[in-house]
């Protein structure tokens, strides 16, 4: 079975922001919801580096290991979705998650908080599969229909990449052969000691 | 949150209160902006979101059972990458968009503004229906009503004023049968004043680079970059203007290994990419170009072969080249040798290179000498006319490169025949009507065949005294349709010149903020005008590549199509029975397939004659057939053509010439889109000497030509006569010869290519291996313009007043009916001791999320969630010295403001702009000098983000051959508020 993964290649990435309006635009995620977003290191110096980021989908995902309603599940691709139905809005997972994913819709006063969104790698929820009860909580299903997450379908330089994790780590080691400088990926340089030729 | 207009009253005055002091901690810009944002949101907002967890589904997924969902395919309707949008659409609701795999351009990517343009058409913030100014207040009236009283006022105004004193500012957002539509409309009205956006974008590129070596306009393509082993972007920023384009750059990169070289006075998004960054200070392009040259000239870096066949006048550049030494060079632009050495090095010995640019070289008061250098550059280093090469120049809107060519420019008639007798008979032949009659549209023969007034100085000439406009009267009367009103620099002048018009109309998406401006009480009509993407049309991307996009929805609300509001007016005035003559109208709606056959009919100058609209079709269906990098189609029923037909595509379109992937390239048959430098200068030039002889020297190549050609060397345009010298008339075919004969009358033999209604002449050539247009040098020396070998010219507002007396603008003199007072601005300057007072450099640029004035992406609620706030970039020492923190509020005012106003936006502090430098995005209006004018826009059309113009701060200067501004290099203060 494909282990369905994202993987950015920081090389490429330029913070256009495609993947974000694309997820706007795909599940009509309302303001104030960033269900993806582009994180800039660096920003205006030399070295700056981009990285779109997302619920990564963990394998152990940190979310479901402290939620204390079990709303998470994993789906047979290894996408790790939830039930807004059993959610309870209390924020341990955002607490957990080392990418920030998790999101919070304000439903009143005081900060109270409602129930939580993320990133679902474009697979709706536990509803079945295209019904209008699943677009309403959690946006449209396209890995059912056979399509892949908007976000990387539409990134502008093909930096995001989506899709079976050994797909796609092939393709970005062919891209790291042909560059011939390392991966390019911020972080490099500190694991491998390598100077990046930007 | 900003959705709501209730909201309104709560965001203004809480919004300060409500930002916490931002410490450096050195979040980026955007992390920066939208936690202030949401943070102010997340307060004003209280109380206004309705309660509940769950989204509710709006237009969105998934289509209702049973309905059928149907695909159409568009082009984004914003930079000019010409992205293609496959949109799904049930039950006529534009429900989901999906990558358009095929389209060799995209290939299924966009940039944020392209991956949000269905919100565009479901927009509630969209102008509903028109509406005038009544007492100021905004009132609902009819169509019928609107234009009736629209008409009746032009007339009056006619009638009074003559034609001259209406404007027709058109837009770069049409489709090219819109541009053209309205050109002829300006045209059947009886007046040159017709402009659109690219006066203020790359009117200088067009001028410049036209007049080096034939045709003003992108000579490769975005995918041909893949070929470049040394890429220089130089006065751009394609990462955030271009978005898309930086897929082919980058994976050119990555395959060739390419040499990457970034020159910008900011290190932008671009720049983090290069291999080579280069910080300039703005103003100094031409320095620096020499700079490089003058290596380049000295170590035989120079491809002496390709100047010798191919291009006039480099000895005249050696000689200015010269005088910049790496000392001299390093004192005005503050580069140093080395590296200055280093990238002419790469840039001339590792080649294919291509030299990219965008406004960063054209929006200068000597941007057309800036182009002309940079052109001057690649014919030295031989870096024109193949593969990998070439002048890239990336245009900014999504029809910019059409609208130009259709000549929605005050200099031209469609297609660059400019304005003289013979270009009027050329139109009135096409046209079907008679010369005589157009004549009488006009105040004089004279006035018909002088360029009108740049849209950069419309209020100018309604303010100016009546006899220091060189036409009738002032203007009167400004019709908008489709440009916004904070992209032309001196807004406060504009805030005024606004308010002497009798008449203004705005046709747009959006109210723009022309509803704003100033303190119009009656005579300013808004018409609701739709998207590209509820019509139907072609545009012209910036690679000359045609796409034709096919209407998604129907306009939304009672908004209309540009061509059927054009046709209503044009019957008000009782035009429209001759200008429709020969285009088919459905309803009120002429059809644009009828109007782009017109253009097929006419369009032979620039090769726009090629072009069907079935052909255009044939492609669009047939995306996936063209060749990533070559833009040829290998198979299908399209085999052979280049995608989108790129003009100049020849002949008729039963010719099938496939278009031009790559213009001036010698390497391949004319009829495979090959060409040569245009013979468009004569064939010989008299240049006096010293000594009271003369000389004179060859303009045509020496040597050079296409790939089997039968003339093995240079050769003049073609005519009839030349045809007839040449023994291949007898290739006419009987029909051709008629038309030629018709047309010439007396004397056919003079009839050129150009003219020939027929296409013959063009197809015989072409037989031959022979380009119809010549076989020319280009021109390093432009003997026709002011500085016929670009010369280095400070800013007016310049930061070293020291270099004036030497690097001086030109001297005041009267250009496009209005004075250009630049040098005695300039001198004032010094003398005055401005730069003292106004120590910042200041530039403005582009952001990602934002277009052009930014109306229709401010107003998208996806979009504007990202950018909340108008700031300025400042350099954390000269942030220091003013005690500005990042995040904070400040003031900045330039030179030309009245004492005591300043503009009021955050600030940025940031080491992306040097010491001395700072940097403001343009697309903000609806704040004018600290006033929120938020209530003035009609209700609920008001953009959702609002924000000071850097056009507030903008000052004067003017390039003598275009009349493009100078917002590229100004100066301001700042203060923190």
């Amino acid at each position: 079975m494909a282990r369905m993964k994202f993987l950015c290649d920081a090389d490429r990435c330029i913070e256009c922001n495609a993947c974000v309006t694309a997820c706007k635009n795909e599940h009509e995620v309302p303001w104030g919801i960033n269900r993806r977003r582009v994180v800039t290191i660096n920003d205006g110096k030399p070295g700056e580096r981009s990285v779109t980021m997302a619920c990564m989908h963990c394998t152990d995902a940190p979310c479901a290991a402290v939620c204390p309603v079990n709303c998470f599940y994993t789906t047979a691709d290894a996408v790790v979705l939830h039930s807004k139905d059993l959610c309870i809005g209390c924020g341990y997972c955002f607490y957990a998650c080392p990418f920030g994913a998790p999101q919070y819709p304000k439903v009143g006063n005081f900060g109270s908080r409602g129930k939580m969104d993320k990133c679902t790698y474009c697979s709706g929820g536990p509803e079945p599969d295209g019904s209008l009860a699943e677009f309403e909580k959690y946006g449209t299903n396209r890995l059912a229909e056979g399509k892949l997450p908007l976000c990387a379908e539409m990134c502008s330089t093909k930096s995001l990449l989506a899709g079976d994790g050994e797909i796609i780590a092939q393709i970005y080691k062919e891209r790291v052969v042909k560059r011939g400088y390392g991966s390019g990926a911020w972080g490099w340089k500190t694991a491998y000691r390598e100077t990046i030729a930007s | 949150m900003l959705i709501k207009r209730t909201e309104r009253q709560a965001r203004r005055g809480t919004l300060a209160a409500a930002l916490p002091c931002q410490g450096e901690d050195g979040l980026d810009r955007r992390g920066f902006l939208r936690r202030s944002g949401l943070l102010a949101g997340g307060l004003a907002a209280l109380g206004a979101l309705p309660l509940g967890s769950m989204r509710k589904a709006k237009a969105g997924p998934p289509p209702p059972a049973g309905a059928q969902v149907t695909i159409r395919k568009n082009i984004c309707t914003h930079c000019s990458v010409g992205c293609t949008v496959v949109a799904e659409v049930a039950n006529g609701v534009w429900i989901g968009q999906e990558p358009g795999w095929d389209s060799p351009i995209n290939r299924g990517s966009h940039c944020a503004k392209g991956a949000s343009v269905r919100e565009l058409v479901h927009g509630d913030r969209r102008l509903k229906y028109p509406m005038k100014l009544v007492n100021g207040q905004w009132t609902r009236l009819s169509w019928d009503q609107a234009i009736d009283e629209i008409g009746a006022k032009l007339l009056a105004i006619r009638e009074k004023s003559g034609p001259d004193s209406v404007y027709w500012l058109g837009s770069a957002k049409f489709s090219n049968e819109g541009s053209y539509l309205c050109r002829k409309f300006a045209a059947f009205w009886g007046t040159n004043n017709v402009d659109h956006q690219a006066r203020i974008c790359h009117s200088t590129t067009v001028a410049g680079v036209a007049n080096t070596w034939g045709y003003g306009a992108m000579t490769n393509s975005y995918n041909d970059i893949r070929n470049s082993k040394t890429i220089m972007v130089m006065g751009g920023n394609p990462a955030e203007a271009h978005p898309v384009s930086l897929q082919h750059l980058l994976e050119g990169k990555e395959l060739n290994r390419a040499n990457w070289i970034s020159v910008d006075p900011r290190m932008t998004r671009t720049a983090a990419h290069a291999t080579e960054y280069v910080r300039v200070r703005p103003g100094t392009h031409i320095p620096t170009i020499y700079g490089m040259l003058w290596h380049i000239f000295q170590n035989g870096w120079e491809d002496k072969e390709f100047i010798r066949q191919r291009v006039y006048g480099m000895d005249e550049v050696r000689k200015e080249v010269e005088k910049w030494t790496p000392d001299e060079v390093e004192r005005v632009t503050g580069l140093p040798e080395a590296q200055v050495k280093r990238v002419a090095e790469i840039f001339a010995k590792q080649r294919p290179s291509t030299l990219i640019w965008a406004m960063g070289q054209t929006q200068f008061t000597v941007g057309t000498a800036n182009v002309r250098a940079s052109c001057i550059l690649l014919l030295a280093t031989g870096n024109v006319g193949n593969f990998g090469t070439g002048a890239n120049i990336f245009r900014g809107h999504c029809n910019v490169q059409g609208a130009t060519d259709l000549g929605l420019d005050i200099v031209t008639l469609p297609l660059y025949y400019g304005l003289v007798e013979g270009a009027w008979k050329h139109w009135c032949r096409v046209w079907e009507v008679d010369y005589d009659w157009m004549l009488s549209r006009f105040d004089s023969k004279q006035i018909m065949e002088t360029s009108g007034i740049p849209s950069t100085r419309w209020f100018d000439a309604t303010m100016l005294p009546k006899d220091q406009v060189a036409q009738k009267d002032n203007l009167k009367a400004m019709l908008v349709l489709g440009h916004g009103g904070n992209t032309i620099t001196r807004m406060p002048q504009a805030a005024k010149g606004i308010e002497q018009l009798e008449l203004l109309v705005v046709g747009d998406p959006h109210p723009t903020t022309w509803a704003v401006l100033g303190e119009r009480k009656n005579d300013t009509y808004l018409l609701p005008i739709c998207t590209q993407f509820e019509t139907s049309g072609s545009r012209t991307a910036s690679n000359r590549s045609l796409q034709w996009g096919e209407q998604i929805v129907k306009p939304i609300f009672e908004s209309k199509d540009d061509y059927q509001t054009m046709y209503l007016l044009a019957k008000r005035l009782g035009l429209a029975d001759l200008m429709f003559k020969n285009i088919k109208v459905e309803g009120d709606r002429p059809v644009p397939e009828d109007i782009l056959r017109e253009i097929n009919r006419g369009g032979w100058s620039t090769g726009y004659c090629g072009q069907s609209p079935e052909r255009l079709k044939l492609h669009m269906a047939n995306q996936k057939d063209f060749d990533l990098v070559t833009l040829r189609a290998k198979d299908g029923p399209a085999k052979g053509d280049y995608y989108g037909l790129p003009w100049p595509c020849w002949g008729t379109p039963e010719l099938k010439h496939p278009g031009t992937h790559t213009l001036y390239n010698t390497n391949l048959n004319v009829m495979d889109g090959g060409s040569t430098f245009r013979a468009r200068f004569g064939v010989e030039r008299e240049v006096k000497l010293p000594d009271g002889t003369a000389r004179k020297d060859n303009l045509l190549a020496e040597g050079s030509y296409s790939l089997d050609s039968e003339i093995k060397d240079g050769y003049p345009e073609f005519t009839y006569g030349v045809l007839k010298k040449l023994g291949w008339d007898k290739d006419l075919t009987p029909a051709e010869k008629a038309v030629i004969e018709r047309i010439g009358g007396n004397n056919p033999d003079t009839v050129s290519w150009a003219i020939d209604l027929s296409g013959g002449i063009q197809r015989v050539a072409m037989e031959h291996g022979c380009i119809h247009y010549g076989n020319g040098k280009a021109r390093a020396n432009a003997w026709n313009l002011p500085d016929p070998i670009p010369v280095h010219r400070e800013p007016i507002y310049t930061p070293r007043p020291d270099l004036v007396a030497k690097y001086p603008t030109r001297p005041d003199a009267k250009e496009f009916r209005v004075p250009n007072t630049g040098f005695t601005v300039q001198k004032t300057a010094v003398e005055k001791g401005i730069a003292k007072q106004f120590p910042l450099i200041l530039t403005s640029g582009r952001l990602v999320e934002y277009e052009g004035g930014g109306e229709e992406t401010r107003s998208n609620k996806w979009l504007a969630e990202l950018q909340q706030d108008m700031f300025i970039e400042i350099n954390p020492a000269d942030a220091a010295e003013r005690g500005i923190k990042d995040g904070g509020w400040v003031f900045v005012w330039g030179p030309e403001m009245e004492s005591g106003k300043a503009t009021r936006m955050k600030a940025l502090v940031t080491e992306r702009v040097g010491k001395g430098v700072t940097w403001c995005p343009f697309h903000f209006a609806g704040w004018f000098q600290t006033v929120d004018q938020r209530g003035k826009y009609p209700q609920g059309c008001d953009p959702i983000v609002l924000g000071e113009s850097v056009n507030t701060i903008t000052t004067y200067g003017f390039d003598p051959v275009t009349g493009m501004q100078e917002p590229k290099a100004t100066l301001c203060q700042v203060k923190a508020a």
